[in-house]
């Protein structure tokens, strides 16, 4: 049943996208997937070996294709050469009983939280593979073994290619209990084998979301209300319906307007000349100052959550010989995704069928359910890759909007886009959070107590309320407590929380609190360690006495970079770590600060222990690119507010980090093994404090708020 | 309205379009060349990048009634299989691209980039290779770039 179903489903989808494409990443031909015999559910071979693996969550640039594709490779003992990738529909998936499991992707789990069920997946067809051989020639299974996507009988050198026997193996029961490989046993994982979604990248040829085209497409741009929680109360459509190319003005929701035309530019230059008139409700009155002013009174808060504690804090803190204190400041952030939110969408007949790239394809289906006001059954979602997630596109609002628009308009397909400064406008923003951090020393400078108060808008609040336990966001603890906490050797310890919410959305953003906390923490720690004329490093072992693994990643990396070793004239270090996401990170960064204040960032050799490392080169391209994200948060962007709006628009008023600012990234890959960590953000939350540790060994100054742009670095 | 005849990867295309409409749109929508991509419309993250006569421009700021005639090459006409021109075949070697969005504009600065400077140095590099990539492919994108030199030396020097 499952595989006549899934069979249909696939069919389907590769007819609608099309576009056959090479090395690896592609949707097969019908007729191809008409010969391609299924193993299970998770790989069909062709009879020419062509091996193709099904991926079910989203490839966002973070190489989770490849990765989840070597894992059943692996099991499947398949020919890396003749693999390829599709995704699985999420109707599919609907109709299967979710037999692909969770299509959500996010918090680095594309790997940790599949890896079981997919190299069973990939055992499974392997032994029936094995099966399929040994009854063509008549000897034990047990005689049999696989490699490079072949059978072998090794008592008489007999062999079959796994083309030329998938399909009586398809024939048979897929085996209920089958085991996995043993590290020893892998030959896929952890090697630096090629992505499989490259070569399109290369030639303009992969279409994204943005790109779709469809026979009697339409286009949508749309504008909501810029004051978080206002509405819409009324335009004027006679103004601009004689514009070229306009079709159509509609309302979406209660707070939105979208103009639809013949083409996406026509729609843009048509809204912005629409006169709309807003409610813009009780926030319009808001700006930053009142929102950090509000967010502050959480720092001395008596009612705080807690997300650990052991000993007596404020006993031990009282008698302490000498105390350290320092509150810590970060703003809201923005993902802004390269590809600005997009969904195109088509109602017909009581049907929705919706192109999205999603970072979570169950919940786009949901999403265009709900909003088309149609069965689940009746929806039908085309899984594109992103051009970037980072957390945002696990937020189905443009899903929503396109099928709202196309519902007013049904029989056309209608691709909305947003424009670039109405992504800016409508994030789920990073929470803003500051922190209140306290330490004391004994005499002989031993850390006798730490207390960390957060003071943060909650995104579990916001986005997920079910995750709030007894009233503590423990979201928020992200890197403090979420994976033990690097520093257990601190007799008297306490972190906590005062949840101070705003009118912001926010949500999930590439490392999420990691990127603040560990700020927080690896900054207060530095200037601990300087109170108690410590070395940073010296200091941090002695703290982490309890944490075998964060110690094991901290020294990897110190002994790379040389800790303690000669620098080029003004050229200083800084050390952080951290963990986070299933996996223990640090880094050393190698900085310089002119005496105007620029700052030049040579180098930083980053530490990971995911335990297991699925592939080295790849996870090498997430430090790289995670600390563009996180550095980029640390120089030079925030998102602020006035009159209850953002006020950043595009990359001019938003600025990130270029090639130019690039430091060379030297990745140490430290795996312990016996667990599966995450990749893709862990390390972002060590790059900003180690930095920032670095411009203090530089300048004496002490940056407490971010970003960098705000501060004078400029010295002597 | 306007009609226009532009000549894009060797072929010339007429079209009728409000003559202010940014190539950028132009190429993306009545084209039908989606590999150009829109990151900004601002001129700040070069995601449109193309090649007008040879130079490495933002789309999204080149009125299509200002192109004349000018040769516009997309990513699309960069290399006959989309993949032989040294830039790519060195992004290939370096795997550079992530989710890729930007890579279209990057990929066509760096070819600019080689075509005026065989030999770049990493300064020359951060100058003129100024696109936004929000995954942080910068380090790759530097060394594939060196790569791409070598291999149009080599590939000059058996000629
Ligand atoms: S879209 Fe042209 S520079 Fe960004
Ligand atoms: S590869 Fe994703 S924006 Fe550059």
């Amino acid at each position: 049943m499952t595989q006549q179903l899934s069979r249909r489903f696939f069919l389907s989808a590769s007819a609608a996208i099309g576009g056959g494409l090479s090395l690896g990443w592609s949707l097969p031909s019908a007729q191809a997937a008409e010969t391609a015999a299924e193993l299970g559910i998770w790989a069909t071979i062709a009879p020419d070996d062509t091996v193709t693996i099904r991926i079910a969550r989203s490839e966002m640039g973070q190489g989770t294709l490849t990765g989840l594709a070597q894992l059943v490779a692996d099991e499947l003992d398949a020919d890396w050469r003749f693999v390829k990738a599709e995704y699985v529909s999420p109707e599919a998936n609907l109709a299967n009983k979710r037999a692909w499991g969770d299509m959500s992707t996010g918090g680095s789990r594309g790997i940790r939280a599949s890896v079981e069920y997919v190299r069973k997946g990939g055992a499974v067809g392997r032994a029936m593979l094995i099966q399929a051989a040994a009854a063509k020639w008549g000897v034990p299974a047990t005689e049999c073994t696989t490699g490079l996507s072949v059978v072998a009988h090794t008592p008489t050198g007999r062999r079959l290619r796994y083309g030329e026997i998938a399909a009586d193996a398809a024939k048979l029961p897929p085996p209920a209990d089958v085991k996995v490989k043993t590290p020893a046993e892998w030959k896929l994982i952890g090697r630096g084998v090629k992505r499989l979604d490259t070569a399109e990248k290369l030639s303009g040829k992969l279409v994204y979301a943005i790109d779709v085209q469809l026979p009697d497409m339409l286009n949508a741009a749309i504008t909501a209300c810029p004051v978080f929680g206002g509405k819409l109360k009324s335009f004027d459509a006679a103004k601009i319906q004689s514009m070229p190319g306009v079709r159509h003005v509609v309302a979406v929701d209660d707070n939105a307007v979208a103009v639809v035309a013949d083409k996406w530019y026509q729609a843009k230059m048509a809204l912005a000349a629409l006169p709309i008139v807003w409610d813009e409700g009780p926030n319009a009155s808001i700006d930053s100052k009142q929102i950090a002013a509000h967010v502050a009174t959480g720092l001395d808060a008596k009612d705080a959550g807690i997300g650990q504690q052991h000993g007596d804090f404020d006993a031990a803190f009282a008698s302490a010989a000498k105390k350290i204190e320092a509150v810590y400041s970060s703003p809201f952030q923005h993902h802004a995704t390269l590809e600005p939110m997009n969904c195109t969408a088509k109602f017909a007949d009581g049907k929705v069928e919706v192109w999205v790239s999603s970072q979570n394809g169950d919940a786009s289906l949901a999403a265009a359910a709900e909003a088309g006001g149609v069965k689940l059954a009746d929806v039908k979602v085309h899984k594109h890759h992103l051009g970037g997630g980072f957390g945002r596109r696990g937020q189905q609002d443009p899903v929503k909007q396109a099928v709202q628009i196309a519902k007013q308009i049904p029989g056309k397909p209608i691709k909305l886009i947003w424009s670039r400064e109405e992504d800016m406008a409508h994030g789920f923003y990073r929470p803003i959070a500051q922190a209140k951090m306290r330490a004391g020393l004994d005499a002989a400078g031993n850390v006798v107590a730490l207390h960390g108060r957060l003071a943060a808008q909650s995104i579990a609040a916001y986005l997920a309320p079910a995750r709030m336990v007894n009233g503590v966001d423990m979201i928020a603890f992200q890197g403090w407590t979420e994976e033990e906490f690097g520093y257990m050797a601190i007799p008297n310890l306490r972190l906590d929380d005062a949840i101070r919410n705003t009118h912001v959305p926010v949500g999930f953003w590439r490392g999420v609190n990691t990127n603040q906390n560990a700020v927080f923490m690896e900054c207060f720690i530095d200037e601990v360690a300087l109170a108690a004329g410590k070395d940073p490093v010296e200091f941090r072992r002695t703290l982490m006495a309890k944490n075998p693994r964060h110690l094991a990643v901290l020294n990897a990396v110190v002994e790379r970079a040389g800790w303690g070793t000669p620098l080029p004239k003004g050229v200083f270090r800084g050390v952080a770590q951290n963990a986070g996401f299933g996996s223990y990170v640090a880094a050393v960064a190698e900085v310089s600060v002119t005496a105007k204040g620029e700052v030049t960032i040579h180098r930083i050799v980053a530490g990971t222990d995911c335990g297991y490392a699925v592939n080295p080169d790849q996870i090498a391209a997430q430090v790289e690119g995670s600390f563009v994200y996180g550095l980029s948060a640390m120089f030079s962007s925030e998102i602020t507010i006035d009159k209850g709006r953002v006020v950043e628009t595009n990359f001019d008023t938003y600025p990130v980090m270029k090639l130019a600012q690039m430091p060379k990234v030297e990745t140490v890959l430290v795996p312990s093994g016996g667990f599966w960590g995450g990749v893709g953000e862990p390390t972002i939350a060590v790059a900003p404090p180690a930095v920032l540790n670095a411009i203090f060994a530089a300048t004496g100054k002490r940056v407490r708020s971010l970003p960098l742009t705000h501060h004078d670095l400029s010295h002597a | 309205m306007a009609k226009l005849a532009l000549t894009i990867n060797g072929k010339s295309h007429a079209i009728e379009v409000d003559p202010e409409t940014p190539l950028l749109w132009v190429l993306r929508e009545w084209i039908g060349l989606t590999g150009t991509k829109y990151g900004c419309g601002v001129a700040q993250c070069g995601a449109c990048t193309v090649h007008m006569d040879g130079v490495a421009t933002r789309s999204c700021q080149i009125p299509a009634g200002s192109v004349g005639t000018a040769k516009i090459v997309t990513i699309e006409g960069l290399s006959p299989d989309g993949m032989s021109h040294p830039i790519q075949v060195a992004w290939l070697q370096h795997e550079v691209p992530q989710c890729g969005y930007c890579q279209s504009g990057q990929i066509m600065a760096s070819a600019a980039l080689l075509a005026t400077k065989p030999q770049p140095t990493d300064a020359d590099i951060a100058d003129m290779v100024t696109n936004i990539c929000r995954c942080g492919t910068y380090q790759r994108i530097k060394a594939a770039i060196h790569t791409a030199a070598d291999l149009s030396v080599n590939a000059n020097g058996k000629a």
